[in-house]
């Protein structure tokens, strides 16, 4: 069984008189351990998909599985409740709390997540020295380089142990040594594992990925692994 | 989320922005200071009254002549009424129809011109039997109170108040022995009572008593009461008291009606009532002024929440993003304006202790903070947290991840 199933997915805008069509029918499935890339253009859905994926929205039509889990019509709290279990969030602008330190953002999932507070802790420790910020863990956010900010992200997402984790352009806002650091983790993380589900528009990421899926008007327009001719035509696209 | 982290995270937050955390608790501590100010004051005043007609005796009855208002018809300006005889005191005194009655006081009270030498003071003058001392809680600074033979002799002897004395006399001297002219005729001084405290509704101390029958047939020419006052053996039989007066004197006074009775009977307790419910009154007038103060403070404290939550709504989409359920969300902001509104509280508490002890050193009133002013202050403050904290929390508990974490 697939740790992802999304079964005829689609997501409709209704703002008044126009209706949006975001995803149209999209049916696949990501297998655990699987390092899968999401491209398209602006506009083409990756964002709305991603939502539903992280269980930040829900669907207007079609069934989506998580980890065997429906997360279809669900409430807000038991949507929050999946993306605090079973998702790892990674996000473009870092999304770290200002003037916290290093620690205390790691250890928040699990504050809502219920673990005890010597456990939370102690795992924090261990996740940043992971990520190789061992000697950082009281450095607040704006202490912290971008690239780094980015790893205390990858350690944060990771502290529930989550069933995927779920980068949307993780490397946007960093150059391009930084980024390929924080790719190198993510593919440490894959081969321990970790299955692996990244938004990027840009090629030289994407590729990093070993499976690509890209995304034109809602609909998936291919399905690859990450060295075909397809990806190398949409580069300098 | 447990309790401490809860607590921790809400004093983080609101310790980024001092200033303006500062503020906003201004406007509780003012509030609640102006409440718990304005309450001790009332209290204290209440207070103070209370024992001010308690000093002026003890389970007391006062017979006044004339109807009470609430019969209607003509009403005669108060002591201008000529129903009450000291025949009638002492009928009350002897009859034993009245056996609750202890003491009883006939008075006749007006005010005259009061000279010695030079010195000249319009005073009250009161006509009294020597019952009056005991029934008024009256004092002897020095000399003696006028005695029964006094009265039966017509006597022309006065006893005066600390205040007469030392307008007269200066205030050293002693008074005892000399003369004074009431209404221009000699009186040989031969006590001075102890001083009563001259505040409130009239000076105790300004004050010249004669004996009562000197008083009606030679100074003021009239053979009626201004009042009687009487002691009742004990406070639990002050109504079989009055309603034993009131029987003898209306078959005195051959009347069958009780409505149209042609005098009023006032229990001390009437008239501790009204008092207390008149400072009562003010002392509610002021806390509710007090009161807008604080709920002016509390819709500061909603603001602050309100731009609070905007200024973080990234954050909160981040929070729920990884996890926070709204209860959570809620929780924190609660936790927020609570800690706002309840430090404000406890420094507003402080501000409204120091200021009603400053104001009650300064009107000498007795200094008085009641626990349940406080506990109210209290409970009031951390109310206002959740109610004006509400709304705010509310709202960021709504927020949708999606929409918050595109904020910029």
């Amino acid at each position: 069984m697939d740790m992802i199933e999304l079964n005829n997915i689609s997501k409709i805008y209704n703002t008044g008189t126009v209706e949006t069509v975001a995803l149209a029918n999209i049916s696949f499935g990501i297998k655990k351990g699987e390092f899968v890339a999401i491209m398209g253009p602006s506009g083409s859905g990756k964002s709305t998909l991603m939502h539903i994926i992280g269980a930040l929205d829900v669907p207007t039509n079609g069934t989506y599985l998580l980890d065997g889990e429906a997360v279809g019509k669900l409430s807000d709290d038991d949507l929050a409740g999946i993306r605090n279990r079973k998702i790892g969030f990674v996000f473009q602008a870092f999304n770290l709390l200002p003037r916290t330190t290093a620690l205390k953002n790691v250890m928040l999932p699990m504050v809502y997540g219920g673990v005890e507070e010597d456990k939370r802790e102690k795992r924090a420790k261990e996740l940043l020295e992971m990520v190789g910020l061992g000697d950082r863990l009281y450095h607040t956010s704006s202490q912290l380089s971008g690239g780094q900010q980015q790893r205390v992200a990858i350690a944060r997402s990771l502290s529930m142990n989550p069933s995927i984790i779920l980068a949307d352009e993780p490397t946007g806002n960093l150059a391009s040594t930084q980024g390929e650091e924080i790719m190198a983790i993510f593919q440490d993380l894959n081969e321990q594992g970790h299955t692996i589900i990244m938004i990027t528009h840009e090629p030289d990421i994407a590729e990093h990925a070993k499976r690509i899926i890209i995304l034109r008007d809602g609909k998936i327009v291919e399905d690859s692994d990450g060295h075909n001719q397809r990806l190398v035509n949409h580069k300098r696209r | 989320m447990d309790f401490t982290t809860l607590l921790g995270s809400a004093v983080e937050a609101l310790t980024l922005n001092k200033l303006r955390t500062a503020l906003a608790t201004l406007g509780i501590v003012i509030g609640i200071g102006s409440v718990i100010a304005l309450v001790s004051l009332g209290q204290a005043s209440q207070k103070s009254v209370e024992s001010q007609i308690q000093s002026l005796g003890s389970n007391l009855l006062t017979v006044i002549p004339g109807a009470s208002s609430s019969t209607g018809g003509v009403r005669g300006a108060a002591g201008s009424l000529t129903t009450l005889t000291y025949a009638d005191a002492q009928a009350i005194q002897n009859s034993g129809q009245v056996p609750d009655v202890s003491l009883v006081s006939p008075e006749l009270s007006r005010r005259a011109q009061v000279t010695s030498g030079k010195n000249n003071s319009n005073v009250q003058v009161v006509g009294v039997v020597p019952a009056y001392e005991e029934v008024h809680n009256i004092s002897m600074q020095s000399g003696n109170f006028v005695t029964q033979q006094d009265v039966d002799g017509m006597s022309k002897v006065a006893v005066i108040g600390p205040q007469v004395a030392s307008d007269l006399y200066g205030d050293n001297s002693d008074a005892i022995g000399k003369t004074i002219r009431i209404s221009g005729q000699s009186f040989r001084v031969i006590g001075v009572t102890v001083s009563k405290g001259g505040s409130g509704f009239f000076n105790q101390d300004d004050i010249v008593f004669i004996p009562l029958l000197t008083a009606q047939k030679q100074i003021f020419g009239e053979s009626y009461l201004s009042d009687i006052t009487l002691q009742a053996k004990s406070a639990d039989v002050m109504t079989a008291a009055e309603n034993e007066v009131g029987y003898l004197l209306l078959s005195r006074h051959k009347i069958s009606n009780p409505a149209q009775a042609d005098f009023t009977i006032q229990s001390q307790n009437d008239i501790l009532g009204a008092a207390t419910q008149v400072t009562g009154t003010f002392t509610a007038l002021l806390s509710g002024i007090a009161a807008i103060s604080l709920l002016v403070g509390g819709i500061g404290i909603m603001n602050i929440m309100l731009v609070t939550v905007t200024e973080r709504t990234r954050e909160i989409g981040l929070r729920k993003s990884l996890g926070a359920k709204k209860k959570i969300v809620i929780a924190q902001f609660l936790a927020e304006s609570i800690i706002l509104t309840f430090t404000g509280g406890i420094l507003g508490m402080l501000l409204g202790s120091t200021l009603s002890f400053v104001l009650s050193k300064i009107i000498s009133l007795p200094f008085v903070v009641s626990l349940s002013s406080v506990g109210l202050a209290m409970g009031v403050s951390a109310g206002i947290g959740i109610l004006f904290g509400w709304y705010p929390a509310q709202k960021a508990a709504n927020l949708s991840p999606i929409e918050a974490l595109r904020y910029e």
